[in-house]
């Protein structure tokens, strides 16, 4: 089954990735995901019902801790690699008008 | 103190002969004017890293002239390699004299004390730049370490720098960093491999002792394979995850490249520690690896998977793998066929669970808290689409756009759960297996390296050069590459065991008994050394 991707999905999808393509990339990402979604469709050839889905491979359980801090204070350190800072906290652009 | 070290850690963009000036040493020459010192600097960078922790302990070799080596030879190399994204020379003499004394007081005793070291540009190192190979991260600082590195640190290494990777880890040949490709030292034609190619090239290009790179598909094995070192990707939860930058995070796991199967178990054994740090680091007390460098192969149950030497396989890869299991039957191992199945599998799921992990993990680049922000935007969502449209490169870009699209609702089930059920799959496939058998035994990629430019113009057949790595990162089992022979062009032949998981002794043991059947190795330039070491080599018999 070949994938068409629509001008739609790629819209849709580039704001769920936060990406803003060009005329020429969101051409370019439909060839691609539509020739990968094709090579992904060879999955539906097996036959998983009543197979559980597997997001860990060792029966690993969550790991819990105290809320206590151990770090110490890295303010200063860690701001310096924001883009934009001001006053000790992060500079973002205006969210609400 | 930090803004110094920022000037210090001079990123590679910086031209080199003014970055390192003042530590130069000819290595190279007409031969006919070798020094004491140069047949010295020559003489060390021969040594494993084991080795040189040796010759240093006995006081043969001071940190300080290891290190004096490497940056030698790194300013020999490095214009035609590209190994390293960020130098730190300053850094690692400081920090070779720290490491001399404590070495001198005997407070430092282990297996790499003193030896110099590459990390893989995608694990933070405190203070001193750490990219992704990334134009996003271009200017960011850790204000940690990752724990694989502070493990190193706590065994006396030095760290000589950051080397240079596919973006994100994203992709197999080292193309897609935004710093340039790494050429492989043993034809610069060639790509070393990726995505830690960087890693793999610093080793083989004795521009390193050692070096550390991760494993999310074969990114530690393959370029080994390709560039005729050993690699291993350990069971995963072995090593902590702590302080490495996120790409498949069920899939990545940190591993050493080296030069041979001894520095392998002495590096693996220094970095496998329990990590409260990493919620899927797992606490095992068998990490004491060297103890499995025992040459000894009898009774081994070794597996050899017809799927992996199909269609696609190139014959003198075929060849040289398939003599290589030869060789360990004739030291006693029990070597027989098997089918291994669902291996046509791998590819389609690996590429769905990594994109749609890797579309998760990389929202966190958003121009907000490090890295790269664009120049002018409006408002907060444009801010955010321009800085990651701008910082991302290509194949990043294409992975987040797939990932994305298979966790969408609509789709996820279709695509991203129906992986991960034929990854469950995959893993029962090598459950089978390992009832069976001690050791898989097979080629690590379908042919030896390809000329840089050939792959990245069709992504799909670039992806289909994963097929041998990438179902242990599915099935989370460990996985050794080493030389087994050079193709009629001279380019080496990676050998690939996989194991049961938590079964790295078996592989650490098999890997070690072909090494001593094999020999050396040998160096990609080894006529190219001067008569030093062309003599020892001789005498060698190399």
């Amino acid at each position: 089954m070949a994938n068409i991707i629509s001008d739609e999905t790629i819209e849709y999808v580039g704001i769920l990735a936060k990406l803003e393509l060009s005329g020429e990339e969101k051409e370019q990402a439909k060839k691609d995901m539509g020739s990968m979604l094709d090579y992904i469709d060879k999955l539906s050839e097996l036959d998983t019902d009543g197979v559980e889905p597997m997001s860990h491979v060792f029966p690993v359980e969550n790991v819990f801790r105290e809320d206590i801090v151990t770090n110490g204070d890295e303010r200063e350190a860690v701001l310096k690699n924001a883009p934009g800072e001001k006053d000790g906290m992060f500079a973002v652009p205006r969210t609400f008008d | 103190m930090r803004r110094e070290k920022r000037t210090a850690c001079l990123p590679y963009r910086v031209p080199l002969t003014k970055a390192c000036r003042g530590y130069w040493l000819p290595t190279h020459g007409n031969g006919d004017q070798w020094t004491d010192m140069e047949e010295k600097t020559v003489d060390i960078l021969k040594y494993t890293a084991v080795e040189l922790a040796e010759k240093i302990k006995a006081k043969e070799v001071t940190v300080k002239e290891a290190v004096e080596a490497v940056f030698a030879r790194i300013e020999a190399k490095e214009e035609s390699l590209h190994c390293y994204v960020t130098l730190d020379k300053e850094g690692a003499f400081q920090r070779a004299e720290e490491v001399q004394k404590k070495i001198d007081a005997g407070e430092l005793t282990g297996r790499l004390a003193g030896v110099p070291v590459a990390i893989k540009d995608n694990m933070c190192t405190e203070g001193m730049l750490t990219t992704c190979s990334s134009k996003i991260l271009g200017n960011f600082l850790p204000t940690f370490s990752a724990e694989a590195v502070r493990n190193l640190e706590k065994a006396g290494a030095v760290i000589l720098g950051k080397t240079n990777m596919d973006e994100f880890a994203m992709g197999s040949t080292t193309e897609t960093s935004a710093y340039g490709v790494t050429r492989n030292p043993w034809n610069t034609e060639h790509v070393p491999g990726g995505s830690s190619g960087g890693s793999a090239a610093a080793v083989a290009g004795e521009e390193c002792y050692f070096a550390l790179g991760s494993d999310t598909g074969g990114s530690i094995r393959q370029p080994a394979g390709y560039c005729g070192v050993v690699g291993m990707k350990p069971t995963y939860g072995t090593v902590s995850r702590y302080g490495l930058i996120a790409y498949g995070s069920s899939l990545d796991q940190i591993g050493p490249l080296c030069k041979d199967v001894t520095d392998c178990a002495a590096i693996l054994e220094a970095i496998s520690t329990h990590d409260p740090k990493d919620s899927t680091s797992i606490s095992r007390e068998d990490t004491d690896f060297t103890k499995a460098l025992v040459e000894d192969v009898r009774g081994m149950r070794i597996g050899i998977p017809r799927d992996y030497f199909g269609e696609g396989l190139d014959s003198e890869v075929r060849e040289a793998v398939l003599a290589a299991a030869e060789t360990l039957k004739e030291k006693g191992a029990v070597v027989e066929e098997f089918d291994l199945s669902l291996v046509e599998y791998a590819i389609p799921t690996y590429y769905t669970i990594a994109a749609a992990e890797a579309s998760s993990n990389l929202e966190r680049f958003d121009g907000i808290k490090y890295g790269y922000r664009t120049e002018s935007f409006e408002g907060l969502h444009n801010m955010y689409k321009k800085t990651r449209s701008e910082g991302f490169g290509p194949e990043v870009k294409r992975r987040i756009m797939l990932g994305s699209f298979v966790l969408s609702s609509g789709y996820y089930d279709a695509y991203y759960l129906k992986a991960l059920k034929v990854k469950a799959l995959i893993k029962k496939a090598f459950d089978d297996a390992f009832a069976k058998y001690n050791v898989i035994l097979g080629p690590v990629a379908p042919t030896t390296a390809p000329r840089l430019g050939e792959s990245l113009s069709d992504p799909m057949k670039m992806y289909l050069g994963d097929i041998y790595t990438i179902s242990i990162n599915l099935a989370g089992l460990p996985g050794i590459c080493l030389p087994c022979g050079k193709d009629s062009r001279g380019l080496p032949i990676g050998l690939q065991l996989i194991g049961d998981c938590f079964q790295e002794k078996k592989l650490i043991q098999t890997a070690y008994t072909y090494e001593c059947a094999r020999g050396k190795f040998g160096v990609p330039d080894a006529e190219n050394r001067g008569k030093a070491v062309q003599k020892t080599e001789e005498s060698e018999g190399r």
